[in-house]
């Protein structure tokens, strides 16, 4: 009944020159220091963002009047190798639970510094939800069924 | 912004009919005007913003265009993530060579 739609990972690559356990440290523990601002969920601006170092973990946003904002948890956590988060977000950047993504990133060394390849999954999306927030005239759910099995067959 | 936009879009039923067309597989224009209540120029229009909004792709075959669904997805979400990832990306390695205490254990 529910259309899955899955599209195709964003695979991203870049070299910083920083090892291994700086670049992964970085990446986590300073990620309030580096994440735009421009981009995050809630109303008022945003703060910094925290990730908890451990597998489950929340990683979150906080404001500047304090309110947090979960983006999702830690599914997957190996310093200074991998971390995999997974990220609730929707089409208005609002936490929205029946949007599934995930974020792997890896820290490959390279020479003095680091390979940092991430991709983004965005794992399902469910048509029936995005076709309730478009609130378009009827006819969505078949729409994306259509879209999805175009997806799936390549 | 937003992804959006792909189902905006679709919201003209006209545009919906021509999406709908390329279920079975990619068409020429000709094909996809066929029996629509609209000029093939109509059509070709409605075929560039399912184009722009990434839900079709275009092919050339001499100077026919062939249009297939895009199999990549949503793809004003992906321009959206990619776009977003190059800029975090680039914050994240100005803050990774910029400091120097955090987890170095180089000499």
């Amino acid at each position: 009944m529910t259309a899955r739609i899955a599209a195709a990972p964003v695979r991203k690559s870049i070299r910083v020159k920083a090892n291994q356990a700086k670049a992964f440290t970085v990446f986590t523990a300073s990620i309030g220091q580096w994440w735009p601002k421009s981009h995050h969920i809630g109303t008022a601006p945003m703060k910094t963002a925290y990730i908890e170092p451990f597998q489950g973990g929340r990683w979150y946003h906080v404001s500047e009047d304090g309110s947090e904002y979960d983006n999702g948890f830690v599914r997957v956590w190996q310093p200074p190798q991998r971390v995999v988060l997974t990220w609730r977000l929707n089409a208005q950047f609002q936490l929205d639970d029946d949007v599934d993504s995930e974020i792997d990133i890896r820290f490959v060394p390279d020479g003095d510094g680091t390979r940092v390849e991430l991709e983004h999954r965005v794992t399902a999306i469910d048509a029936e939800t995005i076709a309730a927030a478009v609130a378009s005239p009827g006819g969505w759910p078949d729409i994306l069924r259509i879209y999805a099995d175009a997806a799936q067959g390549n | 912004m937003t992804y959006g936009r792909s189902l905006e879009a679709l919201a003209d039923p006209t545009r919906r009919k021509v999406f709908e067309r390329l279920r079975h597989g990619r068409l020429p224009v000709s094909r996809i005007a066929k029996g629509l209540p609209v000029s093939r120029p109509a059509v070709s229009q409605h075929l560039k913003v399912l184009k722009e909004a990434g839900l079709v792709r275009e092919e050339r075959d001499g100077t026919r265009r062939i249009y297939e669904i895009d199999p990549k997805g949503l793809g004003q979400l992906r321009r959206w993530l990619d776009e977003f990832w190059n800029e975090a990306l680039e914050a994240f390695r100005a803050e990774a060579e910029k400091e120097p205490k955090i987890g170095d254990a180089k000499k």
